[in-house]
This record gives structure tokens, sequence and C-alpha cells, in this order.
């Protein structure tokens, strides 16, 4: 019960005129952030982090969790239009989404994405707010060895389910930490790892990597690959949209089936991706008609959508409980929230309720004021995708520079942010995952200082990480997915030999 | 493929080797507050060394023809590059005249050049962005962006 008013206030805040106007902005920006290629839900949000420093907090996480919505519904748009992914999580909705655009049935399918897009999330935050305080409350208990324990099993999750070459990921776990590490130890004071520079002392800047990461590299990609676009014009009728949510009653299955998928992976990090496949995979095997996948089912659409946009909501609960981002995107927003001054983590709910309530009534009307925006501009979002390449290109560019540079005044930034572009490049080519690099860099202080911390507590023993029961489960479940690859590997091996 | 592979963990090779030698600088030890400041940087750069060098050996080992792809394709290196060098330009052109003026400049560059646009649209929006973005950074939510270091040019606006 105590949960309900806490949500009542917090809708009184979500509620406030200011609120949802900051709300509308951000569905809008985010919308066009997932429609355009090399802007995504990480970077869109880290160009706009820093117009937001001058905000209340509040508003400025109802702002940032906005643009996130806006991107995922955005992507949506780009996929079944364009057969362009905006974004990796929509690869899936392409498969039978664009086939349909193909008939002409391009407007059932958005309107078909939106809807479920709409329910995976409502669902996901459904669950977020009954669970969050719960977790909040649970990881009070929490010293620093059970904080570094779940660190650990967020790394292990992208070597044990990250799918990429296992060498490829630890590397690029270990930049990330290191790339943390840089400038001055928050422990000792000393100055590390600045080879006698000036310009390393403060350390490199999370938002300016995922602008270069995400941003650029994502750019230079697209160049390459030269992408021509050839969009498919849909129309949106109210008649289309109430014969299409007639008709959607049938794929009940396939909505809780994705939402569930979504909402068990997104808490996972990098869970958004495998969600969608995986949603889709399940939703073909069990439909009546599977012959029908690939070529224009909408099912096929359902399902990808659903679960995507779950795994992006619940993706934020062990952000606003443990400190812990599930995604780049809600690591970019943690990184917000220490620039804001706030501290997460559990006690976030104890100091600042306001703050955490605010921020998850908005998911309710952020997703109701999405879902009406993308289904009243379907044609202006689409038009943006129409704008030359030239013209497009050299704007984002521009735009990535005004958000590195807007970080902290520096332009040695800007450089930064083109380096990493070149990195960002060079690793999506030879299959370095990006994701955990990045959540490595924003985490990499925290779990260095509970690292040592712990190491402090015990007098330099390990045994620290299996002294109490939680961190000792933590810590064995994070070993176990992480030699989990070696052992769905090692059956196989032995049946041949 | 194989040998940007290999170039690329060689380079990592390095890196973690030369966060090594700064960390033992660091001292790696057990000091009066627990672990000392190069204690970290130590063992994620020994994991880094170790998992660069695997990803070194595994693409030399790679014979399969996947690996013998070329990295970019020649007719993709072109429109890359110019993507790039034009970026890097404006950046460069910024320290020295501002971000504005800087991004008119390398706005008008790259529509005129790859997109080929007529000279009224590459003059119209390469001049509107900028001053677009001004109002609202600028002025607006009063987030100054860099004027250069030839501060004639800003003093214009």
């Amino acid at each position: 019960m105590e949960a309900f008013g806490n949500l009542l206030m917090g809708f009184q805040i979500a509620l406030s005129p200011y609120n949802l106007l900051v709300a509308t902005a951000g569905i809008f920006l985010g919308t066009i952030i997932g429609v355009l290629p090399g802007l995504g839900g990480a970077n869109g949000v880290a160009i706009l982090l820093p117009i937001t420093f001058a905000m209340p907090p509040t508003s400025a996480i109802i702002l940032l969790s906005c643009i996130y919505w806006g991107a995922l519904f955005g992507g949506a748009i780009t996929s079944i239009l364009f057969n362009i992914p905006g974004e990796p999580w929509s690869v899936a909705t392409t498969f039978d989404g664009h086939p349909l655009a193909k008939q002409g049935r391009g407007g059932e399918a958005l309107i078909a994405a939106f809807t479920s897009s709409f329910f995976g999330a409502a669902f996901a935050i459904v669950l977020v707010t009954f669970f969050a305080p719960l977790i909040a409350e649970f990881s009070l208990k929490f010293g620093p060895p059970e904080f570094l324990g779940i660190q650990m099993l967020t790394f292990s999750a992208f070597v044990g389910l990250g799918g990429a070459s296992v060498p490829k990921t630890l590397a690029s776990i270990f930049i990330g930490f290191i790339m943390a590490a840089v400038g001055l130890d928050i422990v000792s004071g000393q100055l590390r790892l600045t080879f006698g520079t000036v310009e390393l002392m403060r350390g490199f800047s999370f938002v300016v990597a995922v602008i270069g990461l995400f941003g650029i590299g994502e750019i230079f990609l697209t160049v390459e690959e030269g992408l021509a676009l050839k969009g498919i014009q849909a129309r949106v009728t109210w008649r289309t949209v109430a014969d299409t949510l007639k008709d959607l009653r049938h794929y009940w299955r396939t909505f809780i089936c994705g939402a569930l998928i979504g909402s068990w992976m997104g808490i996972k990090p990098g869970g958004a991706t495998p969600a969608s496949f995986m949603s889709y995979g399940f939703a073909k095997r069990f439909s009546k008609n599977p012959e029908k996948f690939g070529s224009g089912a909408i099912e096929g659409v359902v399902a990808p959508e659903t679960a995507a946009h779950a795994a992006g909501v619940s993706a934020l609960l062990p952000m606003i409980t443990l400190g812990i981002p599930g995604s780049p995107t809600a690591a970019v927003m943690l990184g917000g929230l220490l620039i804001w001054g706030l501290q997460p983590g559990p006690m976030l709910f104890k100091e600042r309720p306001d703050f955490v309530w605010g921020l998850i009534a908005s998911m309710y009307t952020g997703n109701v004021i999405g879902v009406l925006i993308v289904l009243l501009f379907v044609p202006f979002f689409a038009a943006i995708l129409r704008v030359p390449f030239a013209i497009l290109f050299p704007s984002i560019i521009y735009v990535c520079a005004i958000g590195a540079f807007a970080v902290n005044n520096s332009t040695t930034d800007i450089w930064y942010m083109m380096l990493f572009g070149i990195v960002g490049y060079l690793f999506k080519k030879l299959d370095y995952p990006i994701a955990p690099m990045v959540l490595a860099l924003v985490l990499g202080d925290m779990a260095e200082s509970a690292l040592r911390q712990s190491l402090i507590m015990s007098q330099g023993s390990p045994g620290i990480f299996f002294a109490s029961p939680i961190s000792a489960v933590l810590v064995i479940s994070s070993i176990l997915l992480f030699i989990w690859p070696f052992l769905s590997g090692f059956p196989h091996r032995t049946k041949r030999g | 493929m194989r040998k940007a592979d290999i170039a690329c963990g060689l380079v990592l090779l390095v890196l973690g080797g030369l966060v090594l030698r700064e960390s033992l600088e660091l001292k790696i030890g057990w000091g009066l507050n627990g672990p000392e400041a190069g204690f970290s940087p130590f063992w994620l750069a020994t994991g880094l060394v170790v998992c660069s060098a695997i990803v070194v050996i595994k693409a030399f080992l790679d014979r399969s023809p996947s690996s013998q792809r070329p990295f970019v394709r020649r007719e993709a290196l072109v429109p890359v590059a110019k993507a790039a060098l034009p970026a890097f330009g404006m950046v460069a052109l910024t320290e020295a005249i501002g971000l504005y003026p800087a991004a008119a400049i390398y706005l008008a560059v790259y529509m005129r050049w790859v997109g080929k646009h007529r000279w009224v649209t590459t003059l119209l929006l390469s001049i509107f962005l900028p001053v677009f973005s001004y109002f609202i950074f600028d002025r607006w939510f009063l987030i100054p962006m860099p004027k250069g270091h030839w501060t004639w040019i800003s003093g214009l606006y």
C-alpha cells in the first residue's frame, strides 16, 4: 500500500504541466533520434545530457527517459518502412515488418508495432512499480562485497550471453575499466595512467565516449555501406487503427510471451536485442502458421517489438534500485544521476522518493504520450529519412560535436569524440562488443572502490566475497555465467571425440 | 580482415603493456590504506594483455575464407575518408574560429562536394543550421559553444 501512495505522489509530479511538456518534448526528440541513422537511445541521451544540467533532476530524468522511449518507437518506423533497423533490437522487426510494408500494409504493421511496444512497456512498468521498492529494500543490506558481486554478474553476463568472441568481449571490458581508472584515483588521491600529460588528468568522460563510439562510429559504418534509402509510403487512417487493433486481439499469447521474455532479459545487460530475437523465435515456433513468418506476418512484428520495449523498460530496474545499468542508455542516465548530484543505488528510494517515483510515474505518462505522438506523426518521422544523406550526415556530426563539447566545455573532448568514433568503427568491424566497454567505463570507479573497500575490510583476503551468503551466490553465479560458453561448447566436442 | 584483426590485437597488446608499466610505478602491493593505486590497473592491464594475445594468436591461425576478405572494400574507402576527413577538419577549425563558423564551412563543403547539392540549398542550409543552434544553445540554454582563438570572429556575433 505504501508503494501505491508513493506512486500517486509520483503521478502528481509527472502530471505537472512542466513535466508533461518535458515528456512530450523528450518523446518527440527521441523518436527523431531513433529514426536517424547513427543516433540511437544511448548517444541521443548523451548528446542531450548537457541541456539537463540546469533542470531540476526529476524533470531531467523524465526528459532523458522519454527520449529513450521515443528512440524505441522510432526504431520501429525505420525498420518497417525503410528496412533499416535504427537500433540493434529492431533488426527482428524488419523480418516481417518490411514485407508487410511492401504489400501495402505498412500502416497496419506500424500500428501493430506501436501497440505491442506500448503493451510490452506497460507490462514491464507494472513489474518495475512493484519490484523496484522490494529490490531496493533488499539491497539496503548490501555492502561492498555484494555490490562487487552484482557488478561481476553484470559483466559475466556479457561474456556468457553476449554471443561475441570471449577474448574480445573481455578485452573490451578491460579497456573500459582501464579508461575509467585514468585520472585521479578516488581512494588514494594519486594521479594515475596520465603518462605525464595534463590532458589525461581529467580522465575520460563516458558521455564523450558514448557519443563517439555509438554516434560517429555508426555514421562511418553507414557511409561505408553506402545505404540508399528507399522508403515505402504508409498511410495511417483511423480506420486502419481500429481494424488493426481489432485484429491484434488474436495475438494475446504472443503479447504475453514477448512481454515476459523482454522483462526477464532486460534486467540483464544488453538484453533488449537477444530478447527481441528470442521472442520472434518463440512466436514462430508456437504459431499456428509458422510458414507465414518472414513474408509478412503481423505476429512477426508484435513479438520482437513487445519484447524489445519490455526489455528497454526493465533495463531501468537495476539502474534505479542497485545503481547498475542494464543497457548502455541506462548507463548514460546513471552518469546523469551522478552529474545532477544524486547517488544511484538503494538509498535513492529513501532519500529522494520524489525523484524515483516521479520517474516511475513518468514511465506510464511517457508511454501513453509516446504512442499517441508516433501514431499522429508517422508521416513526419518517415519524412526525416528522405532528407538527403549529404545533409543528414554532417548535421549529425555537428550535433554530436555540440553534445561532446557541452559536457565539460572543452574542445579536447571533441577530439576525443572523433577518436572514439574511429575506435567504435574499427571495433564494430572487428566484432569487439562496445556496450560492455561503455558500461565498464561508467561503473569503473564504483567497481574499483567496492573491490578495494572489500579488501580493506578483510585485510586483503579474497575470502570476503564468499563470507556472506548473498555475495557468495552472486560471485559463484557470475563465475558460472562466465564459463558458460566453454561449458556449452564442451558436450559437442566430447560427443564427436 | 585477418591482418586488421592482428594489427588491432597488437595495438591493444602494446596499450596493455604501457598501462602495466605505469601501474608498476604506482606500486601494486598493499599500502597503508589497503591496495595501492596501481593495484587494479595492474590486474586489468594483465587481463587486457592476455586477451589481446589470444586474439592475435587466434587471428594468426585463422585460415578460413572469411578471414581473407578485405577489411574495407576499396570502393568504400573513398566515401569513408570523405566523411571522416572534413569532420576532423571541422574540429581543427573549431579551435581557431569557433564551432559555429567551422560548422557552417563544414556543412557547406560536405553538401557541395559530396552531396552535389545546388549552391542555393548549400548556402541556405549551412548558414541556417549553425545560426539556429546558436540561438538554441548560446541564447536559450545558455551553454556557450567554443569561440576559438581568433576572438575577432566571435566578436561579430
